[in-house]
C-alpha cells in the first residue's frame, strides 16, 4: 500500500444559523495518494466546496470538529501562523471563477511572485522574476513577459485559470485542490484546462481533490469519487466501479439525470423534491429518504453506516438493496 | 495620459462657460441691483437712471454678460460695493485662508475616516465596530451647523480653550513663527467641527467596502498562498477598499464648499464662504457672481481630479 | 411558411464615441446569420462565449436594436421595428433567461411578476388576473398558495418555473431560452427540460434554445445552429451535426465533450490530438483572414457547412 498524502477523519464542519450550528460537512472520511486524483461530487448544498474549504482552513466563522492528516500535521488544529506555512507551499487551491480569483489591482505578475515571497524570502528578485516566466511557460501561455505584466481584466478567461493554477503551483505543492475549476469556462477552454491540470499532476505528483458537479468532467480526470449528498459522502469507489455500477440511489439518479449526446430523446429522469437547506436538513436516518418516497422506510437504516461492496466501494444506508427507478417496478421484482 | 488631461480640460472649457452664464443670469434675476444698495434714497431717480445708464445696466443681458465675461477674463471682476475696492483683491485676500480650512478639514476628515473605517470594517460586528456605527449614525443625524454651534460654546466659550472668532491673532509679523502657529491655532476648532461631520460618511463607505471585499474570492486566493491577515490586508482589502474613497474625493470637494459657508459663518472665520454669505444678504453681486463661478470651477476641477486619480490607482480604468 | 424566419441578422456595436475621440471600427457581434424555425419545434442556438448567440436571441426579442436583415415573425415583418432600437415586445415572443435568481425582482411577488405582462398587455381585472395567475403556476407546478410569496422562498428550479409561468402568460408562439439549465443543479436541470418538453406540446410553443451545452442541445432541438465569432460555421438537424459534422470547429466542439467511460480516455485522447492537428493544418480551408468563416454551403438534405469555395463575402 502506498503511504496516504491527506487523511481526513470525521471531519464536521458546522455554521452559526440563528444561533446554532448546523453541520455543511457531517463526519466525512476521506483519503488521497500521491498523484492520485480523488474527485468529490455533488449538488449544490451537498458540503462539497465547504470540505475543500474545511481543508484549507479557509472558513472564516466556523467550527470544525475531527482531523486532517497531511504531513504529519492534523490541519484542523493547527494555529494560523502554521497553516500559513503549509498553506500556498505544500497545498495549492484552484478556484471557480477566475476573473473574482484574482486581485483586480495588481498585475498577475505580482501576484504569482506572492506565493514565491511568501514561501521561499531567500530567492533574489531575478530568480524570483525567472520563475514566474518559467511557471507560466509551463501552464502554457505563450508570451510569459507580456502576461506577467497585465492585469486579470485585460485576459481571458482561460489565461485566468492558467494563472490561478500557476499560484497554486508556484512551491510545487504535494496536495492541489481544485474547486470546480472549470464549470466558468467554455467547452474547448475546459478541455485545455483539464489537460493542463493532468500534465501537472504528472510533472510534481501531486495528490488532486477534485471538487466537481460534472460527471463528464470526473469521467475524463478521476481516479476515485466520492458523491456527497447533505454533507455526508454516501458512496465512494475507484472511477470504473462508480461509472458501470453505481449502488447508491442518490448516484444512480444523478447519472440517470445526465442529458447526453448518446441518450435517445426520452424524458430525462428527475430527482423529486429539491435539496434540503443546511438548516432544513434531515439530521436522523438516511438524509436521501424524502427524495425518493416510494422506498419502504424499513429499507432505510436508522443509523446509515457505510457498507464495503467490494475492495474501496462504499455505500452509506442499506437502502441500495432496494431501490428501484419508479416505472421499473416490475423488473425489479420479476429480478428479486 | 496627458492626452486624456489636454482632452479633459478641453471639455471644462464649455462647461464654465455654460456655468458663468447660467450664475449671471441667476444672479440678474434677483431683486434689486448695485445701484439698489448703493445710492442714497434721497438722491433724484433720474441721477440714478443715468448711472444705470451709464453703468450699462439698461443693456441686454447678453451685452452685459459680454462686458462682464471680457473683463472677467481679463482679470477684473468688479468691484465690491461694500468694501470699496476690487473683487479680486477682495477674494485674493480671503481665499488663502478658506484654502487652509478646506485643507486642513480634509486631513482630518481622512485622519478619522480610515482607522476607524478599517477597524469597523475589520472586526465587524463586534463592540468597536458598534460603538463606531453608532457614531456614524450620530453623525449622519446632527446637522452640521448645529454641531458647529455646540462645539464653539463648548470648546471656544465654555472651557475657553480655543478663539472663538478670525483667523490669526491680530498684530502679529506675517511669516513669524508665531504667525504661523496662531494661523494652525485658529483654524483647529473649526476644521475639527467639520471634519467630525463630513467624516462619517467615509467612514461607513469604508467599512461596508471592507466588508464586501474580505469576503470575495481573490481574498481566498491570497490565503490559500500562505499570506498572514496582516498582509492581507495590507496588500489586497485596504487598497481595493480605497478605490471608492478615491472616486469620492471630488465629491468631497463639492462637499467642502458647502460646508466651509456655513463654518465659516458660525466661527467668524474670515474666508470666502463667509464672504460670500454677507454679499448675499448686502446684495455685493459682483462678489457673489465672482465667488460661485469659482466654486462651479472648484467642483468641476474636483470630479476631474476624482477620475485621474482612479485612473492612476485602478487599472481597470487606465487612461491612456 | 415558418414561424420565425431570420434572413442575414447582422448586429453590429459601434464602440463609444466621444466629443473628441475618432469613431472606432464596429465590433461584429453578429455577423449575417439565416435560419427559420417552424411551428412546435426547437432550434438550438451553440456557441461558446463571444459567438454571438446571446445577442441573436436579444436583437430578435428587441433588446438590442438590428444593424441589418430581416425578421420575420408569425407573418409579420419585424425588422423595422427592431431597427429603430426601441424596445417594442411583440406578445407572442417570450423569454426565458440565464439566471432564476437575478431575473426575478426580489421585491416583488410571485403574482405582480407573473401577473407583469398580463397587466402589458392585457388589462384583466384583479379577479381575473388572479385566477389567470393560479392558472399559470398550476401549470408549471408552483403551488397555488406561493403567489403572495416573494422570490427568495424558491428554489432554483422553483424560480426557473416563475420565470417560464412569466414566458408563457401570453400564451407566445416563440420562446427564447437563453441557457435556461446551466445555473441548475443537474437533477434540477432535468426537472426544468422535462417541463419545458411539456409545455412545448400542450401550448404548441417553438423554441430558440440557446445553450453551450451539446448534451442538452441534442436532447433538446430538432434543427441546431453553430455559431463562432458572429458568424454561422454549421447548421443542420440534430442527426446531421453529430452523425457527420463537417466543419473543424464543430468537429472540436463534439470532441470536447466529456467521456462517459473512464476506459475511452485514451482513445478520445487520440481523437482530440487528430482534430487540434486538422484545425491547425487545414485551417484556411474553414476560416477566412480575419480568422472568421466562410459564407454557408450546402451539404444534404437540411445540412450546411462553411468551407472555403465561394470567397469572402
Amino acid at each position: 500500500m502506498q503511504n496516504e498524502l491527506l487523511t481526513i477523519q470525521h471531519l464536521t464542519t458546522s455554521f452559526k444559523i440563528e444561533d446554532h450550528y448546523y453541520a455543511a460537512v457531517d463526519e466525512v472520511s476521506l483519503s488521497v495518494k500521491p498523484n492520485e486524483v480523488v474527485a468529490i461530487v455533488g449538488e449544490s448544498g451537498s458540503g462539497k466546496s465547504a470540505l475543500a474549504f474545511s481543508i484549507m482552513g479557509l472558513h472564516a466563522r466556523a467550527k470544525s470538529e475531527g482531523s486532517i492528516a497531511f504531513e504529519g500535521y492534523n490541519l484542523n488544529s493547527l494555529g494560523p501562523n502554521e497553516l500559513n506555512k503549509l498553506r500556498g507551499k505544500h497545498i495549492g487551491m484552484i478556484f471557480q471563477d477566475p476573473l473574482s480569483a484574482l486581485n483586480p489591482l495588481m498585475t498577475v505578475g505580482d501576484q504569482i511572485q506572492e506565493a514565491l515571497i511568501l514561501h521561499q524570502p531567500n530567492m533574489s528578485k531575478k530568480e524570483r522574476k525567472r520563475k514566474v516566466i518559467e511557471l507560466l511557460n509551463s501552464v502554457g501561455i505563450l508570451q510569459p513577459d507580456v502576461i506577467a505584466s497585465s492585469y486579470p481584466h485585460e485576459l481571458s478567461g482561460g489565461m485566468r485559470q492558467r494563472i490561478v493554477i500557476s499560484i497554486a503551483i508556484a512551491n510545487e505543492p504535494k496536495l492541489l485542490i481544485a474547486d470546480e475549476p472549470t464549470t466558468a469556462l467554455d467547452a474547448t477552454i475546459q478541455l485545455q484546462i483539464l489537460d493542463l491540470i493532468r500534465k501537472l499532476k504528472d510533472d510534481i505528483g501531486a495528490g488532486i481533490i477534485l471538487i466537481t458537479h460534472d460527471i463528464g468532467v470526473v469521467a475524463e480526470m478521476a481516479d476515485r469519487v466520492a458523491v456527497m449528498y447533505g454533507g455526508q459522502i454516501v458512496e465512494i469507489a475507484d472511477i470504473h466501479t462508480l461509472l458501470s455500477d453505481p449502488r447508491h440511489p442518490y448516484t444512480r439518479s444523478l447519472l440517470r439525470s445526465i442529458p447526453s449526446a448518446d441518450t435517445p430523446k426520452t424524458k430525462l429522469y428527475s430527482i423529486q423534491g429539491v435539496v434540503p437547506s443546511l438548516k432544513h436538513l434531515p439530521r436522523q436516518g438516511c438524509r436521501f429518504r424524502f427524495r425518493i418516497p416510494w422506498i419502504g422506510e424499513s429499507s432505510h437504516e436508522e443509523n446509515p453506516q457505510m457498507h464495503e461492496l467490494s475492495p474501496g466501494h462504499f455505500v452509506r444506508c442499506t437502502c441500495y438493496q432496494n431501490f428501484w427507478f419508479p416505472g421499473e417496478e416490475d423488473i425489479q421484482n420479476g429480478a428479486s | 495620459m496627458g492626452k486624456t488631461i489636454t482632452r479633459r480640460f478641453g471639455i471644462m472649457v464649455p462647461q464654465i462657460i455654460l456655468l458663468s452664464i447660467l450664475v449671471f443670469l441667476l444672479a440678474k434675476q434677483m431683486p434689486g441691483d448695485a445701484l439698489t444698495g448703493l445710492l442714497d434714497p434721497s438722491v433724484d431717480p433720474a441721477v440714478i437712471e443715468s448711472q444705470r445708464e451709464k453703468l450699462g445696466l439698461n443693456n441686454p443681458w447678453h451685452i452685459q454678460y459680454w462686458d462682464w465675461i471680457t473683463k472677467a477674463i481679463q482679470g477684473d471682476f468688479g468691484q465690491s460695493f461694500r468694501f470699496k475696492m476690487p473683487v479680486l483683491d477682495l477674494i485674493g485676500e480671503r481665499i488663502s485662508n478658506t484654502v487652509w480650512l478646506s485643507l486642513a478639514t480634509l486631513i482630518l476628515t481622512y485622519l478619522i475616516a480610515i482607522p476607524l473605517g478599517i477597524t469597523s470594517g475589520r472586526y465587524n460586528d463586534t463592540l468597536s465596530d458598534r460603538l463606531i456605527t453608532g457614531y456614524t449614525y450620530l453623525g449622519f443625524a446632527a446637522p452640521l451647523f448645529i454641531f458647529a454651534l455646540l462645539m464653539l460654546w463648548l470648546f471656544g466659550f465654555k472651557i475657553g480653550w480655543f478663539p472663538t472668532s478670525g483667523s490669526v491673532t491680530p498684530g502679529l509679523e506675517p511669516g513669524t513663527l508665531a504667525f504661523v502657529i496662531s494661523k494652525m491655532y485658529h483654524l483647529l476648532l473649526p476644521a475639527t467641527s467639520m471634519a467630525l461631520i463630513t467624516t462619517v460618511t467615509t467612514v461607513q463607505l469604508l467599512r461596508s467596502e471592507i466588508i464586501d471585499i474580505k469576503h470575495r474570492d481573490f481574498i481566498h486566493t491570497a490565503r490559500a498562498k500562505g499570506a498572514s491577515e496582516s498582509r492581507i490586508y495590507n496588500r489586497h482589502i485596504l487598497r481595493n477598499a480605497l478605490l471608492p474613497i478615491a472616486a469620492f474625493f471630488g465629491y468631497e470637494l463639492t462637499g467642502l464648499i458647502g460646508g466651509t459657508i456655513f463654518i465659516e459663518s458660525i466661527f467668524s472665520y474670515p474666508g470666502m464662504g463667509e464672504l460670500f454669505f454677507s454679499s448675499i444678504l448686502l446684495r455685493d453681486f459682483s462678489v457673489m457672481i465672482t465667488i460661485i463661478l469659482l466654486y462651479g470651477i472648484a467642483s468641476i476641477l474636483g470630479a476631474l481630479v476624482s477620475d485621474l486619480i482612479l485612473g492612476l490607482i485602478d487599472p481597470r480604468i487606465r487612461i491612456k | 411558411m415558418a414561424l420565425l424566419d431570420i434572413k442575414d441578422l447582422k448586429v453590429h456595436f459601434y464602440g463609444r464615441s466621444g466629443l473628441l475621440s475618432r469613431k472606432k471600427k464596429p465590433f461584429k457581434a453578429v455577423d449575417g446569420i439565416s435560419f427559420c424555425i417552424e411551428e412546435g419545434q426547437t432550434y438550438g442556438l451553440v456557441g461558446e462565449s463571444g459567438s454571438g448567440k446571446t445577442t441573436t436571441g436579444r436583437a430578435i426579442i428587441g433588446l438590442n436594436p438590428l444593424t441589418s436583415g430581416n425578421i420575420t415573425f408569425n407573418g409579420r415583418d419585424l425588422t423595422m421595428e427592431r431597427r429603430r432600437g426601441k424596445i417594442t415586445f411583440d406578445r407572442n415572443i417570450g423569454m426565458i433567461f440565464q439566471d432564476p435568481y437575478s431575473s426575478l425582482n426580489p421585491k416583488k411577488r410571485v403574482l405582480d411578476i407573473v401577473a407583469e405582462p398580463l397587466r402589458n398587455f392585457e388589462r384583466l381585472s384583479p379577479k381575473k388576473e388572479l385566477a389567470k395567475v393560479q392558472q399559470l403556476l398550476a401549470q408549471v407546478g408552483i403551488s397555488a398558495d406561493s403567489i403572495y410569496k416573494y422570490p427568495h422562498e424558491f428554489s432554483g428550479g422553483q424560480r426557473q418555473r416563475i420565470g417560464i409561468a412569466r414566458a408563457i402568460a401570453l400564451k407566445p408562439k416563440l420562446i427564447i431560452a437563453d441557457e435556461p439549465v446551466s445555473a441548475l443543479d443537474l437533477s434540477v436541470q432535468a426537472q426544468v427540460l422535462n417541463f419545458m418538453k411539456d409545455i412545448q406540446k400542450e401550448l404548441n410553443l417553438s423554441y430558440l434554445f440557446i445553450s453551450h451545452d451539446l448534451g442538452i442541445i441534442k436532447h433538446m432541438c430538432d434543427q441546431i445552429g453553430i455559431m463562432y465569432r458572429g458568424r454561422y460555421v454549421e447548421q443542420g438537424s440534430s442527426d446531421e451535426l453529430f452523425s457527420n459534422p463537417q466543419h473543424i470547429y464543430t468537429k472540436r466542439l463534439l470532441s470536447a465533450i466529456p467521456v462517459k467511460e473512464p476506459a475511452e480516455r485514451e482513445k478520445r485522447a487520440r481523437e482530440r490530438e487528430a482534430i487540434a492537428e486538422e484545425f491547425q493544418t487545414s485551417y484556411h480551408r474553414y476560416f477566412d483572414q480575419e480568422g472568421l468563416a466562410y459564407p454557408l454551403q450546402h451539404i444534404a438534405g437540411t445540412h450546411y457547412a462553411a468551407a472555403q469555395g465561394t470567397g469572402g463575402r
